[in-house]
């Protein structure tokens, strides 16, 4: 396993992609001679400035906004942040006032949601704010009559992001956006005053989706450099006029006073650059790579015994693939093909800081042993077939080699966790299935 | 788009905390887990093993299975096999423990028991912090085979049960949760109260917790 692997295999674009060239070449001159501050008045801050408003007018006509609703940031976990605890912080007084008899505040978010969503409304629960997390289907689509019938005269935030990062799937935005329009409209009648908004994390979508926040109705959008071949440490939050928001942190007053510091110019010259040729090459790219995935798709169910495709089958990012294997562990997989040369991550527990298994994987009502076992393989521009037979050339013997070594063998339809009596005795809780999962 | 090519192959890079080299594991852990030693190929046959144990970790999911020959003589272990539904890091500690207690002739079930991870960790040439959870399995794996084994041969007074003690009426809370909730890297108050709401409504017990978070810690991360 020592030898030198017989070919290079990246698979982990929604993790990270390189920087195009061309995004590079924009950018390397705001690293040089063009370094001024934009908020300086003289020739060098002035074009530095420029820069930024290029930028913004490029992000805001992809997005179908208005300039002056894009706020850049440095990278999309501020961005959520600042959307998060900035709405939340912005309708405290109005939440607090005797006067208000609607309740406390209520944020409702998706059951897959990324750790920056899940750990940012955590963290409003220490202020008071009541949180439901909202289910998604058994392929990991968010179940709007639950949705629904979630929402409460004091929820003031709805969050759900517009692809997953670990299963791909796409959410119905748009008609999330219609059920929240009609929430308004009762409130309206009601006299109820709190306003509900609808933020999403579109990190993945960028680059394969449709941006245009008019047709998906979003209130609070944020979209990612990093995730589309352009510099890491910057990301823009769309925020629609109208909607009330503060600063989380201070300082200088930039970017309409709600993200205090100096722009990171060269990354948002960068951004808009890779963010305009992903929109350019994104129909070509799109149907190439949803050949692709699904040639591979039907390789693994087929050649790799026990296989499951997690997420719905079509509604997916066209880059996005994963499964749960059977029995096998995902750290020890992603370790030995490493050692092969191909590069993927995993929802296995082992692999987390927190240790706890894919929350995405247990949402769609599976044992935790689906998600200690889950794949994800991100494919991107520079991913051919060739690499996609390599892989399942290598896969199944690493496979068959964890399978030996493990001493978990399940059915493929098996709810139940493969050896309660290993946990006899332990006084901590065993989490099955997504349903009973906290 | 070739300029979009995928990045160059350079290790990960972590830092081994024990070695200082640039690699999520060390050589010794890489070797064993790409050669576990001592793995069960195949089932077990009649009479082949005198005692076995399983275990799961409730915090991730992991399983390890380990089956022993005991010489009832010596108490020495002749043979231990295993098979694990576990990571990187169980499988190399489980490789490494399954030749220390065999080697040279085989220690006793009593010197066995008396390993501890740390010792584990350091012939591994060390894991990574977060890791030493998954590399405990075995240990408990093998106590639980040891107890198994006594049991057989009717010697109930060498069967250590690791009983577990109430620190926190309020909240059900045992000695057991907390050695649980620092393996899985809770190593102070805040972060063991988030998991386990231990001595939150009841603050005359934190001084104990804290105690035993420390004990944990030292015992698990040195």
């Amino acid at each position: 396993m020592n030898q030198k692997p017989k070919r290079d295999v990246y698979m982990d674009y929604a993790g990270a992609t390189p920087v195009d060239l061309q995004v590079k070449l924009a950018m390397e001159s705001y690293l040089g001679d063009k370094f001024g501050n934009p908020s300086a008045l003289y020739r060098a801050g002035r074009m530095a400035k420029d820069a930024v408003d290029a930028a913004r007018k490029t992000i805001a006509a992809i997005l179908h906004s208005q300039e002056s609703e894009i706020i850049f940031t440095a990278g999309s976990t501020e961005a959520d942040n600042l959307a998060i605890f900035g709405v939340i912080h912005a309708l405290k007084s109005m939440l607090t006032a005797p006067s208000n008899a609607w309740g406390k505040g209520h944020v409702i978010i998706s059951a897959i949601e990324h750790h920056v969503v899940l750990n940012s409304v955590a963290a409003l629960k220490k202020e008071g704010i009541e949180l439901s997390l909202a289910p998604v289907d058994k392929e990991g689509i968010i179940a709007l009559d639950e949705l629904e019938s979630l929402i409460r005269p004091d929820t003031i935030l709805i969050s759900a992001m517009y692809a997953n990062n670990e299963i791909g799937t796409i959410q119905p935005l748009a008609e999330i956006a219609k059920m929240i329009r009609k929430v308004r409209e009762e409130r309206k009648k009601e006299n109820n005053p709190l306003p509900i908004y609808f933020h999403s994390d579109g990190a993945q979508a960028a680059g394969a989706l449709d941006l245009d926040v008019q047709k998906l109705g979003v209130d609070l959008f944020v979209i990612s450099s990093s995730k589309i071949y352009g510099p890491k440490g910057v990301a823009a939050l769309y925020i629609r006029r109208g909607t009330r928001i503060a600063p989380i942190y201070f300082g200088g007053g930039q970017e309409g006073n709600l993200r205090s510091g100096t722009e990171n110019v060269p990354a948002i010259v960068g951004f808009a650059k890779a963010l305009e040729i992903a929109e350019s090459v994104k129909e070509k790219e799109n149907a190439r790579l949803i050949q692709l995935r699904d040639y591979f798709i039907a390789r693994l169910t087929k050649e790799v015994p026990k296989t499951i495709l997690n997420g719905h089958a079509q509604n997916r990012l066209p880059s996005n693939v994963n499964v749960t294997i059977l029995d096998i562990e995902g750290e020890a997989a992603v370790l030995y093909l490493d050692a092969r040369g191909i590069s993927i991550s995993t929802g296995s527990a082992c692999t987390s800081t927190t240790l706890d298994p894919s929350h995405v994987i247990l949402a769609l009502a599976r044992p935790y042993e689906h998600a200690h076992g889950s794949l994800r393989f991100s494919l991107g521009r520079s991913t051919t077939k060739a690499d996609i037979d390599y892989v399942m050339e290598v896969l199944p013997q690493v496979v068959l080699r964890l399978r030996q070594i493990s001493p978990v063998n399940m059915e493929v339809d098996q709810e139940s966790i493969s050896h309660p009596e290993a946990f006899a005795g332990q006084s901590a809780k065993v989490k099955v299935g997504g349903k009973t999962y906290k | 788009m070739d300029e979009t090519r995928a990045p160059s192959r350079e290790p990960v890079d972590v830092i081994n905390q024990y070695t200082g080299e640039k690699w999520y594991y060390s050589d010794i852990v890489k070797d064993h887990f790409f050669n576990p030693r001592n793995l069960l190929l195949t089932d077990p046959g009649e009479g082949e093993f005198n005692a076995s144990g399983i275990v799961g970790s409730p915090a991730c999911g992991d399983v390890m299975h380990i089956w022993m020959k005991i010489d009832p003589g010596t108490e020495r272990v002749k043979d231990l096999k295993w098979r694990t539904f576990g990571c990187g890091s169980a499988i190399a500690a489980t490789s490494m423990f399954s030749v220390m207690v065999t080697e040279d002739g085989g220690r006793t079930l009593d010197e066995s028991r008396n390993i501890k991870p740390q010792q584990i960790m350091e012939r591994l040439g060390g894991l990574p912090n977060r890791k030493i959870h998954c590399s405990v399995l075995v240990d408990k794996a093998f106590h639980k085979a040891a107890n198994d084994y006594f049991r057989k041969a009717n010697k109930y007074d060498k069967i250590v049960v690791e009983g577990a003690k109430v620190i926190d009426a309020a909240t059900q809370t045992t000695d057991k949760d907390i050695e649980e909730a620092v393996l899985e890297g809770a190593v102070d108050l805040d972060s063991v109260q988030k998991k386990l709401k231990v001595g939150i409504g009841n603050p005359g017990v934190v001084p104990e917790v804290e105690q035993l978070i420390r004990f944990y810690k030292e015992k698990y991360y040195g």
